[in-house]
């Protein structure tokens, strides 16, 4: 499994769309957590929802605002970056080049799964690190203390954080593995990402109670229950509390354990090429 | 000795369609083995059948007497349908990741890079090659693990006559060592040359086995001579009436060719005139049409 795992990461660290795609989670999540909201408070303008005033921005708040993207937007790209992984090996009928080698599917499997566990944390501590720099500025810019959130603290927000991309990106492998190619498990996993989790939680929810007890099961709404309870602003999309911090916890494990066993199964069991 | 492959009743059927029926495939240790049929007729299936990638509906598959998919697979290296590789790295790197898959030491890379030429290319990005690159490269990582079996599919795809006899005597000199080599091709002439021994398959099935002079099958006499009548009562008395028959103006004898020159003077000492004497072969070409029209006839 180590063999599998190393090369592995040679094919993530070497391939461009994975920098492309850590490139753009890092310049969405600065634009829309720092660069925006400050250019607000400076311009005085204050739209019509200016709740991000200057203490939000500054590093003490850095566990909250690394996190808010995760239900949603960071949630997407790491979820792309999982289907890339196993569903190119597919679309480029590499399968075989690599079962040739020797490997057992599970072994070349589990190596995968390690390594986007890997690439998960490394995107959730770029995020951190981006918006450590990006406070500091601030604070330092506006004359204000640079007050760090505790150890624990940070170390709970970059654990939740790794908790729930890593499971995003599982929900992309499982498409993957399940429709054994690439364009169409991107294109449904945004869909769910991006469209039917807001129309959910926006338009569903509000109108049917059973919809909104059903909320209370789904991946997306429990990781924005957990960002929220460790400070992530309440005005980012899928950022609500909708069960308690604990529970999301739980409800998000079991559906990254099942996500890893269903793949495993699936591409165990059916025919390669 | 333990065959380096064997299957039992091996079959695979997708959805209603049988591909693969009934397959009892032996290949001996160190021998080259062709595996010849045409377009569809099922070679692919059966070698991703042997590797593991697709399941069979029935029968069984042994590799050295253990089942694929049991564990890792040992001591194997195969090129299936056509080179694959990651477009954004080069060919080299590309070699390098199935390396640390295989866990053979780098070394190896540059080795096989060199047995199939593709050295000074080897560091372009992969997505840049010709076909024919890739498929040298396909058939670099099969031999990335120096494997005792190496199963070979179409290995001339897309090669030029050059590289295409390039590959056929580096495929004659690795089966040379004491490897087992399984080569799946439609080409017979490709087969004809680098085989020891060649299962043809047609519909799904194994039509015919044996070496190339048994598939030509039984040679004989060819013999034209004046006057018909007298030397084909001549002939019949020599050799007995039922490997005597007349076609087209004259005789073909079942016999071996090696008789040519005491039937020679036998006729001649009769006082039949013999105007052409020479040995009889099918035309392999012929043959194989034969046998693929049986075997896609049986199955219809
Ligand atoms: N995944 C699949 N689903 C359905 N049918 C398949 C599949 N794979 C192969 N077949 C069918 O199985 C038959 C045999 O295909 P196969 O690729 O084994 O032939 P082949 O002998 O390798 O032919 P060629 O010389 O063209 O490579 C074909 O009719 C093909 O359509
Ligand atoms: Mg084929």
């Amino acid at each position: 499994m180590s063999r599998s795992f190393s090369a592995e990461i040679v094919k993530l660290v070497r391939r461009p769309s994975c920098w492309l795609l850590l490139g753009i989670a890092l310049v969405t999540s600065l634009t829309f957590t720092y660069v925006l909201p400050y250019a607000s408070i400076r311009s005085g303008t204050g739209g019509p929802n200016s709740d991000r005033t200057l203490p939000m921005l500054l590093p003490d708040q850095l566990v909250g605002n690394s996190l808010g993207g995760l239900p949603i937007f960071l949630g997407a790209i790491v979820l792309i970056i999982g289907v890339l992984v196993v569903g190119s090996e597919y679309g480029w009928d590499t399968w075989k080049t690599v079962l040739s080698q020797g490997p057992s599917r599970l072994e070349v499997y589990a190596g995968k799964v390690l390594a986007l566990a890997a690439a998960a944390l490394v995107v959730v501590l770029a995020v951190f690190a981006v918006g450590a720099v990006a406070g500091t500025l601030i604070a330092v810019t506006e004359s204000q203390p640079v007050r760090w959130p505790s150890i624990d603290d940070l170390l709970a927000g970059v654990g939740a954080g790794w908790l729930i991309a890593v499971t995003w990106t599982m929900l992309g492998v499982v498409l993957a593995v399940a429709m054994r190619s690439v364009a169409l498990p991107v294109g449904l996993g945004l869909v769910w990402m991006l469209a039917v989790q807001n129309l959910l939680a926006g338009v569903a929810a509000p109108l049917l109670d059973w919809v909104a007890q059903v909320q209370k099961g789904l991946p997306g709404p429990n990781a924005g229950s957990l960002v929220a309870a460790l400070g992530a602003p309440r005005d980012t999309p899928g950022v609500a509390v909708v069960v308690g911090a604990g529970q999301a916890v739980l409800v998000l494990a079991v559906y990254l354990i099942a996500f890893v066993l269903l793949a495993a199964l699936l591409l165990r069991r059916r025919d390669i090429g | 000795m333990e065959p380096s492959v064997q299957t039992e009743a091996l079959s695979k059927r997708y959805g209603g369609r049988t591909v693969v029926r009934d397959l009892h495939l032996i290949v001996r240790p160190g021998e080259v083995y062709g595996f010849l049929g045409p377009n569809g007729a099922g070679k692919t299936t059966t070698l991703r059948m042997l590797l593991g990638l697709v399941r069979p509906s029935a029968g069984t598959v042994r590799l050295f007497g253990r089942p694929p998919g049991a564990g890792r697979l040992a001591d194997v290296g195969a090129l299936i349908e056509g080179p694959a590789f990651y477009p954004y790295l080069s060919g080299r790197d590309n070699l390098r990741v199935l390396a640390r898959h295989a866990g053979v030491g780098m070394d190896r890379v540059a080795l096989v890079l060199d047995l199939v030429h593709l050295a000074d290319r080897a560091d372009d990005r992969y997505a840049g090659y010709s076909l024919g690159m890739k498929q040298r490269l396909g058939v670099a990582a099969a031999l990335l693990r120096d494997p005792r079996l190496l199963v070979l599919d179409e290995p001339t795809n897309g090669l030029d006559p050059a590289g295409m006899a390039d590959m056929r005597q580096l495929i004659r000199r690795l089966g040379a060592g004491g490897r087992t080599v399984l080569v799946a091709s439609h080409l017979l002439g490709e087969v004809e040359q680098i085989c020891d021994r060649v299962g043809v398959i047609a519909g799904g099935r194994l039509v015919a086995e044996g070496s190339i002079a048994q598939l030509r099958g039984a040679v004989g006499l060819w013999v034209l001579a004046d006057p018909l009548d007298a030397a084909v009562a001549h002939a019949r008395t020599l050799v007995g009436t039922e490997r005597v028959r007349v076609v087209g103006g004259g005789l073909e004898l079942s016999v071996a060719p090696e008789r040519a020159a005491w039937l020679n003077t036998e006729l001649v000492t009769a006082g039949v005139a013999v105007r052409e004497l020479r040995p009889r072969e099918r035309d392999l070409e012929q043959v194989f049409f034969d046998l693929v029209e049986k075997g896609t006839a049986d199955v219809a």
